[in-house]
């Protein structure tokens, strides 16, 4: 067996089961800051309950993201020891910001926001549960700077010693602001705050079946609703910025994304399809001109296709094209259903379609498969490169690991990922089922101290 | 002093923040089986429950400093040591989701199998760590291309064993010692009764690694030694200051064997802080004695001293050194005001409460 093709299993597998989390967390983040505000604004009792049922959630899936991260950040040493040679210099810059900047931030405000309601002042709380919130979004920065630049490198230059090539940064700040990194931050973002709303959308949908906790289901699902729609709304705008990037920086992965062969002046959208790359032909309904226009307004612009290119640089075209096309028809149902549920809502007549209830109930599923299929695409777009005309991917693995090694690895990864997910699941079902408590003699949580002067202070009732 | 050095300094700082700080968790981990009952395994989860999650981010900020600042030396490093970095991740994600879990459900087989995920996740990684440190005392098998290579077998050997129990007797002599401070009544009796057991496994263990060190490895000494024994690589920085340097490190001896000493003291006079903090010492000085040790390599190659990985021909370029050296020197104050935060927050004794875990 080809160390290469295992070690890509491997990243591709923890990558993926890793992704599921961070965007509860970030999208959780946000929600939980507009619950605590409203809290703070109302200091009701329903605000309260609400704020606190979601913390519980946020909590027993965080912790599987960080349980789940620092496995990639081995992982870019153990298997690919040439890729962190050749991208060390560059690459690893972002990782300390994002550990000394992010990670500590979020960690240590967590324990307040997780374990601190009743032991520190409301308005400390609100604070920690911002910070947390803030701290997760700047680890999703640092992050996507490093695989940004590997997209679209600048500001390096390559350095040849004994044989080894090194790319050398030039400037710190023109690779974190390299061409990509802000549109694919956003992007990511809005991305993470869909995931969470639905998460809030599901539990809520399904309380509103079963008429459990009616007020507390229905002031989550509205807010949840109203932000899974804005950033819904604001999706297409940011994912139409980045494609006018990718086509000026990494052409052929726009052109297996709309499965562009020929290059073409005025050049086609494909709604949806198949892509015969034997025949280099792509099957389906198509809008004239519509892929010129999107990529700089001008009908005519000429878009260049694949041939272009030698067939060892193009990605697996179909494969791309599909995960895109996805993805893209997964945002816009977003945008409609939310956008359609808030007009029932101001109907009247939302909470009686039980079928839409329903279907909420198990849709929190799909944004986990949108945000997995973009990043699928991004990054078999990119191959075969890993930096972009720069390192192959074939020329990164360590050349020291065994084949035996990395199939031991990957076997136990799948062992424990699914043992993970299972338990994850039962205990999320378990605080659903559960659902949320009232708290009008406000059970202390987590941890007391000896001296009772400052609990005393903070219990006070406003 | 340039910017390699800072940086060499900047990663003891990081580690040893991690020693000292995931060090007593691991080692509070290590001892779980030994609490009886669900009353006293709540105390012990509860009283690293609101820190051991910031306590493993120095790992995680260690590790991309690494990267960052000496990306060759993480790049042989980790694959050279595949798999028992492999199996530290398995026991570490074990821990993180047992300590997350175990508290969710009544039934006595959930929290028993929990239990000793947390337990068994604790030893592993904690003996992991110090085979991990003990190869690179070693030294390994690194060629002229800067890569491993040797083979898992040659990872394990007597030596490297020894390591790696000693750091699990050393992590748990420090959670012992945080356990004291954070529990009351009975569970603390009990636990300081089996501290006195601990002490004297890690004072016997600490001794033969010493010895067993320094005849293996006297160079390991070179930079305490006034210059009478020659190392490995030397540096000016030591060639320059090598007896203030000396007597800077057996300063560092003298205290450690004091906080050593004063541990069984502390016990028997119940003086909890100040026995958590000499055993934090302890921990501390280990760090330094094997950065000291090293310095200036940073992976050692027993093929051909030649091929050694040092702080210059690990490291990236000085520029990266020096915007890095800025973005830590700007970061480090906030962290550690944060860790200071939540230490405070959560100071005092552990209760048990409806909603801990």
């Amino acid at each position: 067996m080809d160390v290469e093709v295992l070690s890509r299993l491997q990243f591709a597998f923890t990558a993926m089961f890793h992704y599921i989390f961070p965007p509860f967390s970030i999208g959780l983040g946000l929600l939980l800051v507009i619950f605590e505000s409203l809290y703070l604004y109302t200091r009701s009792p329903l605000d309260e309950k609400i704020t606190r049922f979601w913390i519980k959630i946020f909590a027993a899936n965080f912790s599987l993201g960080v349980a789940t991260g620092i496995v990639l950040e081995f992982e870019f040493g153990t298997n690919w020891s040439k890729y962190s040679r050749f991208v060390g210099d560059i690459f690893g810059s972002p990782l300390a910001a994002e550990g000394i900047f992010a990670f500590f931030l979020e960690s240590g405000f967590l324990a307040i926001l997780l374990f601190g309601w009743n032991r520190v002042r409301p308005w400390v709380h609100w604070i920690s549960t911002v910070l947390v919130a803030i701290g997760s979004m700047m680890s999703a920065f640092w992050i996507i700077v490093a695989n940004s630049w590997q997209q679209t490198p600048v500001a390096y230059r390559l350095v040849s010693e004994n044989g080894f090539t090194r790319a050398l940064i030039t400037d710190f700040w023109a690779v974190v602001m390299n061409p990509s990194s802000m549109p694919r931050f956003i992007h990511t973002i809005l991305g993470c705050y869909i995931q969470g709303a639905f998460l809030v959308i599901s539990v809520s949908a399904f309380y509103i079946i079963k008429k459990k906790h009616l007020k507390f289901a229905q002031r989550s699902i509205l807010i949840a609703l109203t932000v899974a729609g804005l950033a819904g709304l604001v999706q297409p705008f940011i994912g139409h910025w980045h494609a006018v990037i990718v086509a000026k920086y990494q052409p052929t992965k726009l052109a297996a994304y709309e499965g562009l062969f020929e290059t073409t002046k005025g050049a086609p959208l494909t709604l949806f399809g198949w892509v015969d790359v034997e025949k280099q032909k792509t099957y389906g309904p198509q809008i004239p001109k519509l892929l010129s226009i999107m990529v700089d307004g001008n009908p005519d612009t000429v878009i260049k296709g694949l041939n272009e290119y030698p067939r060892e640089v193009w990605p697996a075209v179909n494969q791309v094209f599909q995960s895109y096309h996805l993805m893209v028809g997964l945002g816009m149902l977003f945008l409609s259903l939310s956008f359609i549920s808030l007009y029932w809502h101001k109907r009247g007549t939302l909470y009686e379609k039980t079928w839409l209830m329903w279907f909420y109930v198990f849709s929190v599923a799909l944004p986990v498969m949108a945000n997995q299929l973009g990043w699928y695409s991004a990054e078999r777009g990119r191959q075969p490169w890993v930096v972009q005309d720069l390192l192959k991917t074939s020329e990164s693995v360590s050349p020291s690991v065994h084949w035996g090694e990395v199939l031991t690895s990957l076997i136990l990864f799948a062992v424990i990922y699914a043992l993970l997910f299972c338990v994850w699941i039962y205990v999320l079902n378990k605080e659903i089922q559960h659902g949320p408590e009232s708290h009008e003699y406000a059970p202390e949580a987590g941890y007391t101290k000896t001296q009772e002067f400052m609990d005393a202070a903070i219990t006070k009732k406003v | 002093m340039d910017y390699h050095v800072l940086w060499y300094i900047i990663m003891g700082l990081l580690l040893m923040g991690y020693a000292v700080l995931d060090g007593f968790d691991l080692g509070a981990g290590s001892l779980h089986l030994f609490s009886k009952g669900d009353h006293e395994r709540r105390v012990v989860l509860n009283s690293i429950g609101p820190v051991w999650d910031g306590n493993e981010v120095w790992l995680i900020t260690a590790g991309g400093a690494l990267f960052a600042a000496f990306p060759e030396i993480y790049a042989t490093a980790f694959s050279g040591l595949y798999l028992p970095f492999m199996f530290l991740l398995f026991s570490l994600i074990f821990r993180a989701v047992s300590i997350e879990f175990r508290s969710k459900e009544e039934s006595l087989r959930w929290r028993k199998f929990w239990d000793m995920g947390f337990s068994s996740g604790s030893i592993i990684s904690t003996i992991l760590y110090g085979i991990a440190i003990g190869n690179i005392i070693d030294g390994l098998p690194i060629g002229a291309d800067k890569e491993f290579h040797g083979n898992i077998l040659s990872l394990l050997s007597p030596y490297t064993i020894l390591t790696g129990v000693f750091n699990l007797s050393l992590f748990s002599l420090h959670g012992a010692m945080y356990l004291i401070l954070k529990t009351e009544g009975d569970q603390q009796a009990r636990m300081k009764k089996l501290t006195l057991k601990l002490y004297g496994v890690f004072f016997i263990l600490y001794t033969i690694v010493t010895v067993t060190t320094l005849i293996k490895h006297p160079e390991m000494l070179a930079n305490f030694s006034f210059a009478k024994i020659t190392p490995l690589a030397s540096h000016s920085i030591i060639e320059n200051n090598i007896y203030l340097i000396s007597i800077i490190s057996w300063a560092i001896v003298i205290l450690n064997i004091l906080a050593i000493a004063n541990i069984p003291r502390c016990l028997m006079q119940g003086k909890e802080l100040q026995g958590f903090i000499s055993s934090a010492c302890t921990v501390m000085a280990v760090v330094l004695f094997f950065a000291l040790g090293l310095f200036p390599n940073m992976l050692v190659s027993n093929i051909d001293p030649k091929f050694s990985l040092d702080i210059y021909n690990g490291a990236s370029s000085v520029y990266t050194l020096t915007t890095m050296f800025y973005v830590a020197i700007i970061g480090m104050p906030f962290v550690l005001l944060y860790t200071g935060l939540i230490y405070w927050t959560y100071r005092g004794k552990t209760k048990v409460r409806k909603e801990s875990y």
